[in-house]
C-alpha cells in the first residue's frame, strides 16, 4: 500500500488565529523557542500498490478543487 | 413569487429563512441538497447552520451537493441568490463570490445583536434599504472573518460590491469590517449576520432584516 500526503497551509498573508493562539500558549508552558506558529492540515491518502505519478497528478487535482481552498490556502502533494 | 430555501444535512436556519420569505409576501419552497431540481423557483436562499458538520472547511463539501450544480448555473444566468452565514461560506467555496470566511480572530463563537451599515442599495437583496442605513440583526458564527487578497479587496471597494459593514469594533477580524458582499451583477449576495432572525419584534431584536426579503421581490417584479 502506498501513501500520498497532502499538506495544506494558509497563505502567509491570511490571518491564522489558531496559530497565534498556539504561539501564545507555548511560552506559558515554558517553551520559549517560537517567534511564530502557523497551523495547517495534513491528509494521508492510502492507495493500492506503489504510488504512481498519475496518482500524484490526480491528487493534485483533488487538492485544487476540494482538499484546499486556493483563495486562502496553498498545498503540497508527495508520496511517502 | 417562489423562493427556494435549501436544506443541507446540518442546516439550522432553513425554517426561519422560509418564515422570513412568507413574512415578505412570497411562497417559500423547500429544496433538498440531494435533489438537483430547483422546482421552478425565482430565487434561492442558502441558510445558516453547519452543513456537513463544517468538515474540511465551512461550505467546502456542501458546495458539491447535487442542488448546487443547478443553483450555480442559474445564478450565473442572473437568478437572485442569497447566502446567509454558512450560506455565505458556501457561496465563497463555490466561487460565486470572491474571498473566503475564516476563523474569528479571537477564536470565539459569537452570538450577539450586531449593528450594520448598509452600503449598497442596488443589489437584488438590498434595494429596499436606504443608503448608509444602520440596522441591528443577530450575528452568530465561529468562522465569519472575511478574508481576501489586496487586489480583490480593492475591486470589491471600487465596484461598490460591499453591501454591509460592521459598525463599531470589528467582531471577527473581517477585512475592512465587511459583513456582506455582492457579485458584480448584484444578484448574488453573501451576508454573515442573520436577517431571517430579525423580521418580527416578538422573536428578534428588530424587524431590520425584513427588507432583504422584500427587496428580492421588488427585483423579481421589476424584471
Amino acid at each position: 500500500m502506498g501513501k500520498i500526503v497532502v499538506d495544506v497551509m494558509l497563505k502567509p498573508e491570511i490571518l491564522d488565529p489558531q496559530g497565534k493562539a498556539v504561539a501564545a500558549a507555548l511560552p506559558r508552558l515554558g517553551f520559549s523557542f517560537a517567534t511564530d506558529v502557523r497551523q495547517g492540515k495534513r491528509f494521508e491518502i492510502t492507495v493500492d500498490g506503489d504510488v504512481t505519478a498519475a496518482q500524484i497528478a490526480e491528487v493534485e487535482k483533488a487538492a485544487e478543487v476540494l482538499l484546499a481552498n486556493p483563495v486562502i490556502e496553498t498545498f503540497t502533494v508527495r508520496a511517502e | 413569487m417562489r423562493i427556494g430555501v435549501v436544506t443541507f444535512p446540518g442546516t439550522l436556519d432553513d425554517r426561519d429563512a422560509a418564515r422570513a420569505v412568507k413574512y415578505a409576501g412570497a411562497e417559500a419552497i423547500s429544496l433538498w441538497h440531494g435533489d438537483a431540481d430547483l422546482k421552478g423557483v425565482d430565487a434561492v436562499i442558502l441558510p445558516g447552520g453547519f452543513s456537513y458538520g463544517d468538515y474540511l472547511r465551512c461550505g467546502a463539501i456542501s458546495r458539491f451537493a447535487p442542488v448546487m450544480t443547478e443553483i450555480i448555473a442559474q445564478a450565473n444566468k442572473g437568478m437572485p441568490l442569497l447566502g446567509i452565514c454558512n450560506g455565505f461560506q458556501v457561496l465563497c467555496e463555490a466561487h460565486l463570490l470572491p474571498g473566503a470566511l475564516t476563523r474569528n480572530h479571537e477564536l470565539h463563537f459569537l452570538c450577539r445583536d450586531q449593528t450594520l451599515k448598509i452600503e449598497n442599495t442596488t443589489s437584488a437583496w438590498t434595494s429596499n434599504f436606504k443608503m448608509a442605513q444602520e440596522i441591528v440583526i443577530p450575528l452568530k458564527n465561529g468562522e465569519g472573518s472575511f478574508q481576501c487578497d489586496d487586489e480583490t479587496l480593492k475591486s470589491l471597494e471600487g465596484n461598490n460590491q460591499i453591501i454591509a459593514r460592521y459598525v463599531g469594533e470589528n467582531p471577527n477580524g473581517s477585512r475592512n469590517l465587511i459583513a456582506g458582499i455582492t457579485n458584480e451583477h448584484g444578484n448574488v449576495v453573501g451576508l454573515m449576520p442573520h436577517p431571517e432572525h430579525a423580521i418580527d419584534s416578538l422573536t428578534g431584536p428588530s424587524t431590520d432584516g425584513l427588507p432583504f426579503f422584500t427587496s428580492v421581490l421588488a427585483a423579481l417584479v421589476g424584471k
